[in-house]
């Protein structure tokens, strides 16, 4: 099994490649086994160099009250802040809490959509990571339920 | 090789709003199949986008982005005839680039 | 996780019977999550598959499907959804799209009707079957339901799809219209629409094939029909029957004049 020190130099070996080929911003664009195998959003957080998670009115996570299928939950992670280096989604109770990581680079909004499987009803989270290191994050419920036989 | 993806890009304002559906099963490792194995994960690792040749997305997602990915996204200041490429690659190493031009 | 989910839905119902305003917030919940779901739909994926199809040759005789005629024309791919099922006069049949798709599978291509009508759905041809008749749906998108009842055989088929609608048998003595006769019904939180009627635009015949998020498929109405079935617990029937043909006409007809949404996306 692949130890987490091997994985981080392997990281930063790609990262390096990266880095001199003139993308810095790339830096980080190798897989982070540490943060998809975190199993709590704190956890996954400090896998992508986040502090303490604290709520914030800044950031916000869109998503359905009820979702009819857990198979697919349409979430949005975003914020008007400037500054901020990743956005993260996040499903609380899944076995892995970490869905996805986007770097937010001065080319697009940090402002992402995308669709996650959610294991059973649970708090979503948007987080974003700032430059410095600070993790804000938004929180709502999406209840999961199952419909009928078909249709 | 795998799939085309279904990638529309719309400029409104000063930037354009990148819409992706992606081919892509996204299984994610916990299921079993009918003998009791477990089914292995092969999911999208890694997705990167780029706006006139200059990359302007890196993402890393996780086995619990649903099946068929979708993705939004916008990127400042892409009008219209600009052109886009999106790329994934998973977990086996497969991958696949896809472009479109900003209508 | 079945545990927690039968936890789950006890205490919705429990919820539900106690408070029928709870019973409008969930299903104005549900409502939200199905509209969220609309722009981006996976049916994108195999309708751009089937678009490429249909130009592309293959089969034994290494041709396309470009002359193939769906009821409009050899070549006429747009409108002829809404128009489906229909009496052709060159099989001397009523068929619906799935069928057509196979006859001109056979005729212009080469491929075996009968040993793509026996492949599973999800394998093999049927994969390419599916793709093709979600394109086919994309290009009548927003378009009315216009079946001909003109032709006797067309209205035979719509009589002998009322009878099978009715029909009622298997183990549990159950009928399409054990669930679908009645309006105001549902299971769980699935409404149930009534297909005796026209159950408006977008409802029922006019939303398949759809893409269903909870397996990640794309169904046509053939595997609609058949999952019917496989739900009611009655002997599966056989891809693009007569009986299944027959209830599409039924069902189509009950439609007429409202309008197809499909390809749609269903839980």
């Amino acid at each position: 099994m692949q130890t987490r020190r091997k994985t981080i130099q392997q990281s930063m070996v790609v990262a390096g490649l990266l880095a001199s080929a003139g993308f810095p911003q790339f830096a980080h664009a190798a897989f982070n086994k540490a943060g998809f195998d975190a199993k709590s959003v704190q956890d996954a957080v400090k896998a992508y160099g986040g502090g303490s998670i604290a709520e914030s009115k800044d950031v916000t996570i869109t998503g359905p009250d009820i979702a009819e299928n857990g198979a697919v939950v349409p979430l949005g992670a975003s914020t008007a802040l400037t500054g901020v280096k990743h956005m993260l989604v996040l499903v609380e109770k899944n076995p892995s809490a970490l869905v996805a990581m986007f770097h937010v680079s001065d080319a697009v909004d940090a402002n992402f959509l995308t669709r996650a499987k959610m294991g059973q009803s649970s708090d979503v989270y948007a987080v974003a990571i700032m430059a410095d290191g600070k993790a804000l994050f938004a929180k709502k419920e999406v209840k999961v339920t199952l419909g009928g036989c078909g249709g | 090789m795998a799939d085309p993806m279904r990638i529309r890009a719309q400029a409104a304002g000063d930037k354009a709003t990148i819409r992706v559906l992606m081919s892509h099963e996204m299984e994610s490792g916990q299921r079993k199949d009918a003998a009791g194995k477990t089914v292995p994960a092969w999911f999208i690792q890694e997705v990167t986008a780029t706006h006139n040749g200059k990359p302007v997305l890196s993402a890393e997602w996780g086995p619990a982005v649903s099946k068929n990915p979708f993705l939004q996204f916008a990127v400042k200041g892409a009008k219209a005839g600009d052109k886009i490429t999106v790329t994934w690659k998973d977990n086996k190493g497969d991958t696949r680039t896809d472009e479109a031009t900003v209508s | 996780m079945k545990h927690s989910i039968s936890v789950l839905l006890a205490a919705g119902l429990m919820t539900l019977s106690l408070n029928g305003l709870a019973q409008k917030t969930a299903s104005q919940g549900i409502d939200e999550y199905r509209a969220m779901l609309q722009d981006g739909n996976p049916a994108d994926l195999f309708e751009a598959k089937g678009e490429a199809l249909w130009t592309q040759k293959r089969g034994p005789k290494n041709a396309s499907l470009e002359k193939c005629d769906l009821g409009k024309g050899p070549g006429v791919f747009k409108g002829v959804f809404v128009e489906l099922p229909k009496y052709f006069a060159d099989t001397g049949r009523v068929q619906d799209m799935e069928s057509r798709l196979l006859t001109c599978m056979e005729t212009l291509q080469g491929f075996n009707a009968a040993e793509i009508a026996k492949t599973a759905f999800g394998r093999g041809e049927q994969v390419n079957m599916t793709a093709l008749a979600t394109w086919l749906a994309a290009e009548s998108k927003g378009m009315k339901f216009n079946l001909s009842q003109a032709n006797q055989a067309e209205k035979t088929f719509y009589e002998v799809g009322k009878r099978l609608f009715f029909q009622r048998g298997g183990p549990h003595d159950f009928a399409c219209a054990s669930c679908h006769a009645e309006d105001g019904k549902r299971i769980r939180l699935q409404d149930l629409p009534n297909l005796t009627k026209n159950p408006g635009d977008g409802v029922g015949f006019a939303a398949w094939p759809a893409y269903r998020v909870s397996n990640g498929q794309m169904w046509g109405m053939q595997q609609r029909l058949n999952d019917c079935y496989r739900q009611q617990r009655f002997p599966y029937p056989s891809f693009a029957s007569d009986a299944t043909i027959a209830l599409g006409v039924y069902l189509g007809v009950n439609s007429q004049g409202s309008a197809s949404i499909a390809p749609a996306i269903k839980r």
